[in-house]
């Protein structure tokens, strides 16, 4: 899910950062090129145990470090474990609640910033950058005691509250900077031709921050589907993919059923898709 | 020949009634608010004791202050004056970007302060042009009409003839950014005139454009303006840009109006220091009120140095006065000046060729520097060399006085 983060946020900078062309000058020898294939095999080296062993024959207990042979029982059997079902669903589900949610309401919060100056303008602006920098641990513990004096109890909707609150900030900073760079000239001349506020919204302005729009729906998607710390602090009975994964090993005293290693390599595939997507569109919009 | 009102503040009478136009037009008379009279032409804009302060935490900026202004249908109208003095802010208030702080709005009529740009029957073009870069070129000038549903045979139709208006035809189908400056410029004009605005408002538009460029589309301006009759209120700070395209004119500084005039008369009769200077370039001479003669004044400039000023009504004598004089009605000559005619002693500082006339920087015996540009009619050479000593020679009718020194203001009030 980070590839989708890397590329929403390069997306999100795109307009306001072009990047300079320098030219760099070459450099010879084996060194270099060593050092960097070391680079790439100990970044990719979970990845590609993860896919191996979600092929990997056995019994399906745990998974095993011996390789027993190639099978696609795993991809056959995906949903046989009801508990990680139910924690996979849960996290899709959230995810995409969490995305709508965070899209909408930090749409609108990224239009006002970039657009007005106005009182309370500058809190906001510091409020949201507090809550990109926070640790996410202070978060789920603030999270955790503000529903405990509240006395809501925990569960999937403690967590999407949780996820909205965390991801928003991302959505409002990716329309804010698009917004900014927009011609405020675009919206007037939409008015002056005889459209209201909500037909020069829907035809000029979102289609001009689509591209941060977008990028905010896939940070916060990300950032949802691959949150553990907070949730962990706000889930009550409920599981995620994350906190389950966790748990089983900590139960079965250090091992995953094969399935998670499928599962990781479907959301994995899925992120690597949207990512080099965007980068297509991005290449043939420019 | 209008006579000379020199004293005049024009800012405090700024329909500047001896505007013809203006004192013509009987609705002007009546109370604003009592619109249309059937049969009466009411003007196409009519602004009342506009102003417009920007209220920000370092302050009140005041952009506008007390303008009121006429313009007529199918007129080309433009707003001149140097940077910050409120050109902008005039033109969005009139399109409803901005709200006035004080006073009426009138298009034809109709007060439309408090109306959203959207529901008024004005269109502008913004000095970016602001194309929407996500449509092409067909959809960007079918905007306006697609918001007024009008059925899309007919939409079609005038997008197209619009495109054939401003040669862009064959062009439909490109986005704005695969345009030249030009040429989005005249999408830009496209996409307001589709919608047949009783008044187009241009902020600026050729701005952007480089200087063969800019003449060319000024003269395209024109021949649109002429060909859809639509009342134009154009702004710029390019005197020879407003000079060349403006049936009439308004000199703005600091949020007021200096002077409105044809172009012609705004050159030649300049009724301030300001407007002097600014439209084009101008001598200044300041000088006492010596005697009066009839109409006619005698003015010193200085120890033995007099100039004769016509039609200077309204003046006394002993009082201070400002007058200018085109450096192209000033003729050099070694010969004092005949009976008759202005002139003063000086030596030449500067000899600057320029192509089709040349320029001449004169200091006189009392100090003040004039300027003289002598057409280079024949291939004779310079009449004068830098260090001569000549005379500055001019008609007195040439001479113009500028109702500016305070002292002046005081006794007109005096004298009426
Ligand atoms: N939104 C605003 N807030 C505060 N001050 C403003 C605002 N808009 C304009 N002003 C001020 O009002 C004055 C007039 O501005 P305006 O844009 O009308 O000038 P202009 O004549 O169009 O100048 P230019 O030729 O530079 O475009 C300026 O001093 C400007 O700083
Ligand atoms: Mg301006």
């Amino acid at each position: 899910m980070s590839a989708i983060a890397g590329l929403a946020l390069e997306e999100a900078y795109e307009n306001d950062h072009r990047p300079v062309t320098v030219h760099k000058p070459k450099r010879k020898g084996f060194l270099l090129p060593i050092w960097g294939w070391l680079v790439i095999l100990w970044l990719s080296s979970p990845i590609v145990v993860m896919i191996v062993f979600g092929f990997n024959d056995g019994t399906g207990r745990a998974t095993s470090t011996k390789w027993n042979g190639f099978t696609f029982k795993w991809y056959q059997n995906l949903f046989s474990i009801s508990d990680l079902t139910t924690a996979l669903g849960n996290s899709i589900t959230i995810a995409i609640f969490t995305t709508l949610i965070a899209v909408v309401l930090g749409t609108l919060m990224g239009v006002a910033l970039g657009r007005w100056k106005f009182r309370g303008a500058g809190s906001v602006n510091l409020l949201l950058f507090a809550n990109i920098a926070a640790p996410e641990v202070v978060l789920g513990a603030a999270l955790l005691s503000l529903f405990l004096t509240l006395n809501i109890p925990r569960g999937y909707v403690t967590i999407l509250l949780a996820h909205v609150m965390f991801s928003i900030a991302y959505v409002v900073v990716t329309v804010r900077a698009r917004m900014s760079g927009l011609d405020p000239s675009l919206e007037e001349a939409a008015r002056d031709l005889g459209a209201g506020p909500l037909v020069t919204f829907f035809r000029v302005t979102l289609p001009l921050i689509a591209p941060g729009v977008s990028a905010g729906a896939l940070l916060a998607f990300a950032m949802s589907i691959d949150d553990y710390i907070i949730t962990s602090f706000n889930n009550g009975s409920t599981q995620t993919f994350p906190l389950w994964v966790y748990g089983a090993a900590e139960r079965t005293g250090g091992s995953v059923p094969p399935q998670v290693n499928v599962m990781g390599t479907l959301i994995f595939a899925f992120g690597v898709i949207v990512a080099v997507g965007g980068a297509v569109a991005n290449r043939k919009r420019a | 020949m209008s006579e000379m009102t020199p004293y005049a503040d024009v800012a405090d009478s700024p329909s500047t009634a001896d505007s013809p136009s203006t004192a013509d037009d009987p609705s002007t008379a009546d109370d604003p608010s009592t619109v249309d009279h059937p049969g009466t032409a009411v003007p196409a804009i009519r602004l009342i004791g506009i102003a417009k302060r920007f209220v920000s935490r370092r302050g009140t900026v005041t952009a506008v202050e007390r303008v009121d202004l006429v313009i007529n249908e199918g007129e080309f109208f433009s707003l001149l004056g140097p940077s910050g003095c409120g050109k902008t802010t005039t033109l969005r208030m009139i399109g409803g970007f901005e709200e006035p702080t004080e006073g009426q709005i009138l298009l034809y009529g109709r007060d439309v302060v408090g109306v959203p740009p959207n529901h008024r029957d004005v269109n502008m073009v913004f000095q970016s042009y602001a194309l929407f870069p996500h449509m092409s070129v067909y959809d960007n000038v079918a905007f306006g009409l697609k918001r007024k549903s009008v059925p899309t045979a007919e939409i079609r139709q005038r997008v197209n003839e619009m495109l054939d208006l401003v040669q862009l035809d064959g062009k439909a189908d490109r986005r704005p950014r695969e345009l030249s400056g030009g040429q989005q410029q005249r999408v830009a004009l496209a996409r307001a005139l589709v919608n047949r605005p009783r008044a187009l408002l241009l902020d600026e538009p050729l701005a952007a454009l480089d200087l063969k460029l800019r003449q060319a589309m000024q003269i395209e301006l024109k021949r649109i303006q002429r060909e859809v009759g639509i009342t134009f209120v154009f702004v710029t700070h390019d005197q020879n840009e407003a000079l060349t395209m403006s049936d009439r004119l308004i000199v703005m500084n600091a949020g007021k109006i200096e002077q409105l005039a044809t172009p012609r008369d705004m050159y030649e009769r300049p009724a301030s220091r300001f407007v002097a200077g600014f439209i084009g370039t101008s001598n200044i001479l300041t000088g006492t009120v010596k005697t009066m003669d009839g109409t006619t004044a005698i003015l010193e400039t200085g120890v033995n140095e007099s100039l004769v000023v016509p039609e200077a009504t309204g003046l006394i004598a002993g009082q201070q006065l400002d007058l200018t004089v085109r450096p192209e009605k000033i003729v050099l000559s070694a010969e004092p000046p005949g009976p008759g005619l202005c002139g003063l002693r000086g030596r030449v500082m500067e000899v600057v060729y320029l192509g089709t006339s040349t320029q001449y920087a004169v200091k006189t015996a009392e100090g003040a520097d004039l300027l003289a540009f002598l057409q280079n009619a024949s291939d004779s050479s310079d009449v004068a060399a830098r260090g001569d000593d000549v005379y500055l020679t001019w008609r007195p009718e040439h001479s113009l006085c500028l109702g500016q020194t305070s002292g002046a203001q005081l006794d007109e009030e005096a004298v009426a």
